[in-house]
Formats: C-alpha cells, sequence, structure tokens
C-alpha cells in the first residue's frame, strides 16, 4: 500500500476543498478501497474519510425516503420504514456481503464499489478499466462471471453492487455535491456502460460526493422482491439477480419494475421486459416473453452463455410468484 | 492516537496505513484476531466495535480512533470464560481453532443483532419485532466466518445453545 494523507472530513464543504488536492480520494467504509489499495490498484495520494457525514434517514414528502450517503448498509435494511415500504432494498441489502461488511459499507461506498473481475485485480493481467488501452484478458480467459449484456470489446466486467440493483428498480435518485452545487442524478443514470472508456465507472465528476440517495413514494414498491442466485447459499457476489415489482388489476398488470444484477457494467433496468409487461396479462408465458425480450441482445463470451437462459428463468419465476402472491391476496 | 480496547485506553503512534488488525496484533500484542486472508473473505479477524462486528483487516486503525474495541481477550479469560467459549469447548467448536476467536466475537455481534431485530436474507416476514435464531437464520447470519477444518457442527451447536433464548441477555464480563 502507498503511503497516504489522512484527513477526516468535519462537513461537507470540508471534504470537498480537501479532495481538491492532488490524488485525494474520499473514504467511506474502505471494504472496497483499502482492498484495492492493498493489491496497488487503487493508490490515493489523500483519502478523505467521509463516514461521519450524511447519517440520517429522512421522511419525504408522500412517504419517501432520504437515505444519507454515510449511513451503514446494515442500518438502512435494519430501518423500520425500509423494511415496510421498500423490502426489495432491505432484501437486496441482505443479500450481498456478509454481515461485518455490511457494518462497515456505507451506501456511497456501496454505489462506488469497484468490479470483482479477477483481471482487474490481477495487476499482472492486461485490463482496460485498470489501465486505459491495455487490453482485456477476461475476453478470451475465464469469463463465467462475467457481462452479457451491454459489455463492449473493450471490457466486459460487471457491477458488483445488490443494494444499487434494487435502487434501480425503485427510480432512486443519487444527490451529489461538487463546486457548482448540487444535482440529482437517477440511480439507473449514475453507472455507464463501458464503451471504450471502462476506466470511468459512473457520471460523478471530478471531485463531486455523493450525500444522499432518495427513493421516491412508490406503491409498487410495497409488493416487490430481490431474488439472487449465485454459486452459494450465501457470500457470494450474483450470478445474475433481480429486483421486481408487480401491480396487479384483476389479472392485469397495472405497474411493473424490473431490473438486473450480474448481467452488466451496471445495474441493468429492463425498460423493454417492463415495457412488454405493462397493462398486459401477468401470465407465466407474457413473464417468460418479456424475459426474451430483454435478453434478446444478450451476447455470451465463452463461459458465461448460462447465465442468459438463467436470467429469463429467474426472471419469470420471481413475477410468477409475486402474481401468484397478490392472486391469494386479493 | 487513541482507542479504547478490551475496556482500557490505549495511545500510539502508528503509520495511517495500520489496519486494525495489525494495530491489535503488531501493536498491543493482541494475538486472538486472526489474519486470515487480510481481504474480508474469512472472517478471522472480525472484533466488536461499540457492540458492532467488523472485519478488523479491512479497517484502518486511524478511522476507529476513540472508538470502543472488543477483541477475544476482552471477551473472557482462562478461568473466566465467556459462556459462548465455554460452549464451543463443550461442543468442539473447532480443530485447529485459527477461525474460532472471529467465529465467537462475530457470534457475540450477531446477537445484538437480532436483538436489535436486524433482519437477514432468509428472514421471510421483514416487518416482524422479533426475529427468532432458527438453524437457517444463525447460517445465514454467520456466513461472514468461514472455519477451513469445518467444524460448522459443532460452531453453530455452541452459537445456538448459548443465544437461542433472545430474551435472556447477551453474557458480559464485568468491567476488569
Amino acid at each position: 500500500m502507498n503511503p497516504f494523507q489522512y484527513d477526516r472530513a468535519s462537513d461537507v464543504s470540508a471534504a470537498l476543498m480537501a479532495r481538491t488536492r492532488a490524488g485525494a480520494q474520499y473514504l467511506g467504509g474502505g471494504t472496497n478501497l483499502i482492498d484495492l489499495m492493498r493489491e496497488t490498484i487503487e493508490h490515493p495520494d489523500v483519502l478523505v474519510d467521509v463516514t461521519g457525514l450524511s447519517r440520517d434517514i429522512e421522511e419525504t414528502n408522500g412517504g419517501g425516503l432520504k437515505i444519507g450517503a454515510g449511513v451503514k448498509n446494515t442500518a438502512v435494511a435494519a430501518d423500520r420504514r425500509v423494511r415496510e415500504r421498500f423490502p426489495l432494498l432491505a432484501q437486496a441489502i441482505l443479500a450481498g456481503a456478509s454481515a461485518q461488511i455490511r457494518n462497515m459499507a456505507t451506501v456511497g461506498g456501496n454505489l462506488m464499489q469497484r468490479t470483482r473481475c479477477i483481471y482487474f485485480y490481477d495487476d499482472a493481467a492486461s485490463c482496460n478499466k485498470r489501465n486505459p488501452g491495455d487490453g482485456c484478458d477476461a475476453r478470451d480467459g475465464f469469463n463465467r462471471n462475467h457481462a452479457v449484456l451491454g459489455a463492449s470489446e473493450s471490457c466486459a466486467a460487471t457491477h458488483p453492487s445488490d443494494m444499487c440493483v434494487a435502487l434501480a428498480a425503485l427510480d432512486a435518485v443519487v444527490t451529489v455535491r461538487g463546486k457548482n452545487g448540487s444535482r440529482d442524478i437517477p440511480l439507473p443514470a449514475f453507472h455507464r456502460l463501458p464503451g471504450d472508456t471502462p476506466h470511468i465507472d459512473t457520471v460523478l465528476e471530478s471531485g463531486e460526493l455523493i450525500t444522499a440517495v432518495t427513493l421516491p413514494p412508490n406503491g409498487i414498491a410495497a409488493r416487490s422482491c430481490y431474488r439472487k442466485v449465485r454459486d452459494r447459499a450465501s457470500y457470494a457476489f450474483a450470478l445474475v439477480s433481480v429486483a421486481a415489482g408487480l401491480e396487479m388489476e384483476g389479472g392485469m398488470i397495472r405497474d411493473v419494475r424490473i431490473a438486473l444484477g450480474g448481467v452488466a457494467h451496471k445495474p441493468w433496468r429492463a425498460e423493454r421486459a417492463e415495457a412488454a409487461l405493462r397493462g398486459g396479462p401477468a401470465t407465466e408465458a407474457a413473464f417468460r416473453q418479456a424475459a426474451e425480450a430483454e435478453l434478446a441482445a444478450a451476447q455470451p463470451l465463452r463461459d458465461n452463455a448460462f447465465k442468459i437462459e438463467l436470467a429469463k428463468r429467474v426472471i419469470a419465476d420471481t413475477f410468477a410468484k409475486l402474481a401468484q402472491a397478490q392472486g391469494a391476496a386479493q | 492516537m487513541r482507542w479504547i480496547v478490551n475496556r482500557r485506553e490505549v495511545e500510539r503512534e502508528v503509520d495511517v496505513r495500520t489496519s486494525l488488525l495489525d494495530l491489535l496484533r503488531e501493536h498491543l500484542h493482541l494475538f486472538g484476531a486472526k489474519k486470515g486472508c487480510n481481504q474480508g473473505a474469512c472472517g478471522a479477524c472480525t472484533v466488536l466495535v461499540d457492540g458492532e462486528r467488523i472485519n478488523s483487516c479491512l479497517a484502518l486503525a486511524v478511522q476507529y480512533q476513540g472508538r470502543e474495541i472488543t477483541t477475544i481477550e476482552g471477551l473472557g479469560a482462562p478461568g473466566a470464560l465467556h459462556p459462548l467459549q465455554q460452549a464451543f469447548v463443550e461442543h468442539d467448536g473447532f480443530q485447529c481453532g485459527y477461525c474460532t476467536p472471529g467465529q465467537i466475537c462475530s457470534a457475540v455481534g450477531m446477537a445484538a443483532e437480532l436483538r436489535n431485530g436486524v433482519p437477514s436474507y432468509v428472514t421471510t416476514d421483514l416487518e416482524a419485532e422479533m426475529i427468532a435464531l432458527s438453524h437457517d437464520e444463525l447460517r445465514e447470519r454467520m456466513s461472514g466466518n468461514l472455519c477451513r477444518c469445518g467444524a460448522y457442527k459443532g460452531i453453530v451447536d455452541a452459537i445456538h445453545e448459548t443465544f437461542s433464548d433472545l430474551a435472556a441477555p447477551i453474557p458480559k464480563r464485568e468491567a476488569a
């Protein structure tokens, strides 16, 4: 690990100021950044500790919630309002990492975590994300965990977060502060597809600090769930995950939300599948067709073609269960 | 820099790169918490900070100044074992013992989470006030602690015996 200076920010303005120093980076819970520094993938000259900032969960008009970027992952999942109004988000957070890591990790840090692609982590391998223009050893390497949607010749890495997949389905908004004030970014637009610049993970501009994530009031959120498929029952990254919300009227679908994890460089809001379902019948055939529509553009690499069929089945099965639960409730 | 470690205030000047785990082991000579993977995957370094379990290998010591850190040495001692330590002995909750301090600190933190109503991924009713420590809940909640000997059966039995009655307070040794 390279030497660095440590600076604990007392407020957002102080953090923004400290971040203007050469080689400065923000530090949250450190569960990803400290590891990357130890692996010499990240080498900041200054760490600006922002864990003391933005630590509240506040009510917004109409039953939404504004979650401070410094709130720990466990605290979000345990918050009674989150569990009642946005169960999808609590489930997604609890599906990620281990209890120890969730106790350390912040909401802002979860948004900013980097891919766990083994070639990104291996500084003897070629990686365009770590070293732009270097090439990508994943494309012809072991790519079972890699992206099937939205990947490029430059990069097939996946975004590792579970929480962000739920946030994408919930129309969450990320509030950031920079030298020119605050701005709001819809979660699905916060992370980027790799294109030919995979070293840039998000649309954040230099020095901008995440201060909050806002969940708009949303009736569909109460009828939602998060389903994660992985190589072992707990403490593993997703092969495929689905954040799903369904609102029915009679046998018809009034509203629907779908986001996918483990399949792309960013949390993947499945707009094609949503459009295929909205206003139509809530049948297993319709769910399967919608999944087919979303995955039609999928492009497998050598080892990850299984994810395409897996994603279709997990989407169809998750919605069948949501529809069944609402059918039973009606 | 100052911390409160096992109820005693300690002061050391360390390089800011020093992890909390290295502070405990290399500077304070508390060798209970172990360096297994040093990347947050195994849980052998688990300690309690203000009563919450964390991976001390992923924590910078500088970031935890002023906090109350409890290691296995602060939970029990020869002749005055923590009830969970005693239960690990009785249920053969270890073979080589390397993961044990992390397992025990983690389980004590887990019990506190349960008492505070923190749900897990296998909690079916997210709105429940109380969550019982079922077999599935215990295994899910302890998934951040690996045991390469595979002593899981004894580990699960020991934790279950000690913490299954959540109405009982989490046993704590009196302050020294």
